[in-house]
Order: structure tokens, then C-alpha cells, then sequence
């Protein structure tokens, strides 16, 4: 057998797992490996800060439902992919990140960019390897790929030392891995799938509750067929967002802080929500107490630890959510249940959902969130990838942005890391360069990532940064408010930088747009052309996000805009 | 409510710290863990005790189990487990007869004695928490100059159908 070396076997088994692309920055203690990534197939996409890296194979990941591949040096490399891995973490997206580290023999002692990656990462990560000797790269690499993608995904750290990466061995790759601690899948049970749709059928007020786990494990066309079989309203949670097409007559939209007046107003009144695949965050549920308070609760995951976790559970189906939503359906079939025509409940739901949708209060300025989404979403092709950043446009989003195609929508909803949306475009496109990928972007958020312009541009991923520009941390700024009787500090970012000059000076289309009319236009242009663009669009920063669930109150406290 | 937890977990570096962290980044408090290798050198036990309600109880047995390192999880019922702990204490010797009486304090706790000198001995224990605890109580008097405890080390009774 021919002797290679660990970072010869590292790209052969990265090979093995159909990885064609990584995005990444080299340094010291990983040159060994981008040596060897010269002589490879897979594509790199340099990037010009390593947090950006993570975000990008974040994106690339949730978009292919692959685990998508970040490379970064020791030391400060590794550090810099930490919030991108916690991000990943928070919203189950599958990552496989893999660091330089230093020698073996310097470990432990203060070495030049010497950082306790693993001991740094312990508590963002599904896992973590550190190889020791260049024959367990193979292993351990198959390991990470099939840890990252089962069950509930999630990123997966590799640390390798220098010479680990150097030494020359006689090397095995193996077809399969087992892992005896690790049992990703778990067959959901029949009969709680059953006492599930007696409880749904019991009950007078039922909801479903779609979470991030529909579109991780595609449950589409399952969600919505029993939807439609027993005519139950889908609210979604934020991270839910498009797991059901929000133009369907069923679709009351997201629960939550920022959810719809509706979907919030309609989820207090039900008596019975089957949740699939949601982790009832504080975010989309309240007050923990008061949202379980009169309400039956059937919650279907594929993560055991996550029943009884937040909520007290009713029935609980453990399992992959597409698989028990299937075997619903089946059931559902084979008893031949489909619920027609109008019950009270469908007409209190339709009456309220109506209500919301004639009578809030839409901002006045001409260029309000609102009105800009809506026309956003007239121009945007059904398709298309839409990611976010983090902040009031965001919520703006989640409120006024319809997703339509099922699974078009990501934004870092657990973790809220500001600068993620961009980046993660850049990693959508890379994985799916057919469709038009948009950034619902905020100037202060996009400040934190805006050098990946030159990534957009020089590697021909070309993804819209749509801005909704208020110079302002609106978010912050709207809670200071609110809340700190309008005691403002460190939100104004005063006229500073120039969106438009900032784009052309990385070779990138600028565009402002000052009217609607404007904003469709530059819309067009964008995806017409393809060059990364950038669309400055000056909104009016005093403009909050409404309705609003205050933190630590309940869904029944919304507050809605007067 | 007071739980001791049984955890198998993979005999690798890293997996002690994996634990701990856990209990640390999640609020949940450890009072005693021991660990040692299993009769399969690639296993090791985990005996933690801790003070939590039973939500949080259920979610540290779920969280633990999550972890790729655990290959098993159990909660111990007192009644259906047989756990110890060792305690070592040296004791203050201030008269000559405290000897006498320290030793035969000692057997009647079923403990050895080693290290009798002129102004301190040590006494060693394996016994339940409580009988721990009264003894220590016990010897207050005398003044305790250092104390030692391994944690809770246990095994559910019966094997297979016999549990």
C-alpha cells in the first residue's frame, strides 16, 4: 500500500463524501491541507474573514441539505469560525468545519496560534474530533459527514494538527463507520401517531404548528396534505417560515414576537396544536406557562431531548417529522377522515385572519416595510432563495415577506447572528446557481460581513443584498424606545458608509431605490444582470416592528400598531 | 429530590469534560461524580449525583443520552441499587483516650482505622450517604483536619429479568 499523508487522505475522503466546494482562508497551521486542496477537484471559495467561511458552508448546507465545508487556520482562524458554529448549532443546520491546528508536540503549550478549539467549541458542537495520527482521517471524516447530516443535524468540528496533517502513513478508508453512541434515527411509534389523531380530532380548536424540522427533513407536500385532509390552520414558528406556502388559504403565517396578529391571536385560541418539528422557543411561544395554559400539545421531533424541554407534552412522537407525518397521512387515508365545509372553528380562523389582514395599521411613510416586501415579493420569482440578516428587517420579513415556494426562506433564527444573511446567500448560490438568491438585508447587520462583496463578485456568486437602510441599530433602537423611554445610544451609524460606492468599490452593481417603483426595477435589474447588487433603500428609522410580543410576556399581550 | 445517574460512556479523553460542561452550560448541578473503567477497557462508568426536580431530572437523563459519547443512561432507584461512597477523615487526636473512643466509634461503623498518631488518625469509611453523615457527625467533637470523598459509586440490583 502506497504511503500518503493525512492531508492527501483528508481530500480524498472529503472527495468520497461528494464534497465539491469549501470555503475557507489559509494560514500557518493549515497549509499542508490547502496544499493538497490545490491538487484536488474541490472548488475554494476564498473568503475575506473566517466567520464568513462558516456562514457561507452554513448556507450552503441548509440550501443542499448537505453538510457544507469551512477550512480555517489555528488560533485565531479557528476562533473566528466560532459564532458561524454556533449559529449552525442553534438552527440544526449540517456543517463540517475543519481546522489547522497546531503540532501535536506544541499542544498545550502557548504555542504561536495555539487555540483549545475543541475545548472552545464543546458546547455549539454535534461533535468534535481531534485526529492524532494521519490513518484516522478517513474514519473520522465519514464519521463527521454521517454525524452532521442524521437525525438532527448540526456542525461537526475536525482539528488537526500540523504534523498530523504532514505524516505519511499507509492509509484505509473505510466504506462504513459506527458510531455505538449515536442512533440518529428512531422508527416514530405507530400507536402515538394514533392517539395523536384522536387528540386532533377531539379537539374543537385544533392548530398545526410548523417548525424548522419541516423543512430540514422536506415534509411539504405531508404537512400540507393534513392540513388539507382535516382542515387545521398552519401557524408556523419563524424558523418554520415556508414550511407551508403562506398564500395558502390554511396559512395563518409565523407565531411569535413578531409573528402575525393573526397567527398569534389564533394560536392563544386553540385548544390543541400539533407541533412538528419545533423546539417552542421564547421566541415563538412567550411565556412558557401561559402558552401551555387550556392547550393540548402533540409535538412530533426527531430530538427525544427536545419533548418536555419547554412545554409539557400531551403525546409525544419522536422520529424523523417527514416519516410520522407520512404515516399520518396513511392513517388518515386509510380511515378515509377528510373534514369538509365550514365549522365554527374555520370560520372564527378565517374571520380573524381577514380581520388582522384589513384592519392593522400600515406605517405611513411611502417607502414602509410593508409596502417595500410587498413589492418585493411581486417581483421575486416563487423560487428564489431568500435569506436574512438579523434585526427589523428581518422581523419585517417574517411579517410582511409571503414565502411561497416551500423551503425558500433561512435566517439565522435561533442564535440571531448579525452578518449571517450575506454570507449565507453567497453559500445558497454556490449550492443552488439556477435561482436568483436575495439577502433581506439591514445596514448595521450588513456591516458585520459587507467584505464578502468581494467573494460575491470574484467567485461568481452573485446574490442581491436588498437593504433596507435607516442608519440606525433599528432593532435596538426601537427597543430603547419602548422600553428606555427613548434614552438612545450606540444606534446611530450616521449616514455612514455610502451602500452604493461600497458595492462599486468591490466591483459589484449599486442601486439606490427611493421610491416602490424604484425598489421593483432594481429588483429586476439584479436578477437580470449577473453581478452582485447591492440596493440601498432609505427607509424612515423612527418605523417599528409591529406587532410585538414584549420578552416575558405572553402571545395574548401583543401589541399591536396604533 | 436527590438522583443518582448511571452513565456507560466511551473510555476516551475529552468525555469527563464533555459531561461536566454539559451540567455547567446547562444550569444543572452535579453534587457528586465518580468515574472509573468498566470490566471492558473501552467503557467506562459514570455515577453522578444531583439535586433536581423531576422535569429537569428528565431532561438531564435526555440530554446525556443526546451526547455521541454516552452508550447508556440510567437512573438509579435507591431501593433498587446498591451505592456507596468511600470518605477518608482525619481526625483531630487531643487526649489519649480519644483514641480509644475514636476506634470504637470506628467499629461499630464498620470502619478502618490506619494512621494512629499522638495528635491525629485517619478513619475510612464506605457506607450510604446517611451513614456517612452520621458518623461525621459524630466526630465533630473531636475536630475534623481534613476530610476526603470519592462520590457515589453504584450498580442497580439483579441482572436482566432479575431487576
Amino acid at each position: 500500500m502506497e504511503k500518503i499523508s493525512g492531508a492527501r487522505s483528508l481530500m480524498i475522503a472529503l472527495e468520497k463524501e461528494g464534497v465539491d466546494i469549501a470555503f475557507g482562508l489559509p494560514g500557518g497551521a493549515n497549509l499542508p491541507i490547502y496544499d493538497e486542496l490545490y491538487k484536488s477537484n474541490i472548488r475554494h471559495v476564498l473568503v475575506r474573514h473566517e466567520q464568513s467561511a462558516s456562514h457561507m458552508a452554513d448556507g450552503y448546507g441548509r440550501v443542499s441539505r448537505r453538510p457544507g465545508v469551512c477550512f480555517a487556520t489555528s488560533g485565531p482562524g479557528a476562533t473566528n469560525i466560532v459564532t458561524g458554529i454556533a449559529t449552525a448549532q442553534a438552527d440544526s443546520a449540517p456543517m463540517v468545519a475543519i481546522t489547522g491546528q497546531v503540532p501535536s508536540k506544541m499542544i498545550g503549550r502557548d504555542a504561536f496560534q495555539e487555540s483549545d478549539i475543541i475545548g472552545i467549541t464543546n458546547p455549539i458542537v454535534k461533535y468534535a474530533f481531534q485526529p492524532m495520527t494521519p490513518n484516522e482521517i478517513p474514519e473520522v471524516v465519514k464519521k463527521a459527514f454521517y454525524i452532521a447530516a442524521t437525525g438532527r443535524p448540526g456542525p461537526v468540528l475536525i482539528d488537526i494538527p500540523k504534523d498530523v496533517q504532514q505524516n505519511e502513513a499507509e492509509i484505509h478508508f473505510p466504506s462504513e463507520v459506527k458510531i455505538r453512541g449515536y442512533h440518529p434515527w428512531v422508527d416514530p411509534d405507530v400507536r402515538q401517531i394514533e392517539r395523536a389523531i384522536d387528540m386532533l380530532l377531539s379537539s374543537e380548536r385544533p392548530v398545526i404548528l410548523a417548525g424548522g424540522g419541516v423543512i430540514i427533513s422536506s415534509a411539504f407536500a405531508e404537512l400540507q396534505s393534513i392540513a388539507e385532509l382535516l382542515m387545521i390552520p398552519v401557524v408556523t414558528t419563524f424558523k418554520g417560515k415556508g414550511a407551508f406556502p403562506e398564500n395558502h388559504p390554511l396559512s395563518l403565517g409565523p407565531i411569535g414576537m413578531h409573528g402575525h396578529a393573526e397567527a398569534n391571536k389564533i394560536m392563544t385560541e386553540a385548544d390543541c396544536v400539533l407541533a412538528c418539528g419545533s423546539r417552542f422557543s421564547d421566541r415563538s411561544v412567550g411565556t412558557f406557562e401561559e402558552f401551555e395554559k387550556n392547550l393540548k400539545i402533540i409535538h412530533m421531533d426527531v430530538d427525544p431531548a427536545e419533548i418536555g424541554k419547554n412545554q409539557t407534552t400531551n403525546v409525544a412522537v419522536v422520529g424523523d417529522v417527514k416519516t410520522s407525518l407520512r404515516i399520518m397521512v396513511k392513517m388518515l387515508i386509510q380511515k378515509a377522515i377528510k373534514k369538509n365545509g365550514e365549522s365554527a372553528w374555520s370560520k372564527r380562523v378565517n374571520e380573524t385572519k381577514q380581520y388582522y389582514r384589513e384592519n392593522l395599521k400600515v406605517h405611513p411613510h411611502p417607502l414602509a416595510a410593508s409596502k417595500v416586501l410587498k413589492k418585493l415579493r411581486e417581483v421575486l420569482p416563487a423560487q428564489s432563495i431568500v435569506t436574512t440578516e438579523v434585526g427589523q428587517h428581518q422581523m419585517w420579513a417574517s411579517l410582511f415577506y409571503d414565502v411561497i415556494h416551500p423551503g425558500t426562506f433561512f435566517s439565522s433564527t435561533g442564535l440571531g447572528t448579525m452578518g449571517w444573511g450575506f454570507p449565507a446567500a453567497i453559500g445558497a448560490k454556490a449550492a443552488k446557481p439556477d435561482v436568483p438568491v436575495l439577502d433581506i438585508a439591514g445596514e448595521g447587520s450588513f456591516n458585520m460581513t459587507e467584505n464578502s462583496l468581494a467573494v460575491s463578485v470574484l467567485e461568481n456568486l452573485p446574490v442581491i443584498v436588498f437593504l433596507f437602510n435607516n442608519f440606525t441599530l433599528g432593532m435596538v433602537a426601537q427597543w430603547q424606545r419602548t422600553f428606555y423611554d427613548r434614552r438612545m445610544i450606540g444606534v446611530d451609524l450616521k449616514n455612514c458608509p455610502d451602500y452604493v460606492k461600497i458595492a462599486e468599490a468591490y466591483g459589484a452593481q449599486g442601486i439606490r431605490a427611493q421610491t416602490l417603483d424604484e425598489v421593483g426595477k432594481a429588483v429586476q435589474t439584479a436578477i437580470k444582470s449577473d453581478i452582485a447588487t447591492v440596493i440601498d433603500i432609505p427607509i424612515d428609522p423612527q418605523e417599528d416592528v409591529l406587532p410585538f410580543v414584549a420578552p416575558g410576556t405572553s402571545l395574548k399581550d401583543m401589541i399591536l400598531p396604533s | 429530590m436527590w438522583s443518582i445517574i448511571s452513565v456507560l460512556v466511551e473510555n476516551k479523553p475529552g468525555v469527563l469534560f464533555k459531561i461536566t460542561n454539559l451540567f455547567r452550560s446547562r444550569n444543572y448541578n452535579i453534587d457528586s461524580i465518580s468515574v472509573g473503567v468498566t470490566e471492558n477497557p473501552e467503557v467506562s462508568r459514570m455515577t453522578i449525583t444531583t439535586e433536581a426536580d423531576e422535569k429537569q431530572l428528565n431532561q438531564i437523563l435526555k440530554q446525556l443520552d443526546k451526547l455521541i459519547d454516552t452508550l447508556e443512561v440510567k437512573l438509579l432507584e435507591e431501593k433498587k441499587s446498591v451505592y456507596r461512597e468511600l470518605v477518608m477523615m482525619k481526625l483531630k487526636v487531643s487526649k489519649p483516650t480519644d483514641i480509644k473512643e475514636i476506634t470504637d466509634l470506628a467499629n461499630a461503623f464498620k470502619c478502618d482505622v490506619h494512621d494512629v498518631r499522638k495528635n491525629s488518625i485517619i478513619l475510612e469509611i464506605t457506607a450510604t450517604p446517611d451513614r456517612i453523615n452520621a458518623l461525621e457527625d459524630l466526630v465533630k467533637g473531636y475536630g475534623i483536619l481534613e476530610m476526603a470523598r470519592t462520590g457515589i459509586c453504584a450498580l442497580a440490583r439483579g441482572y436482566g429479568n432479575e431487576s
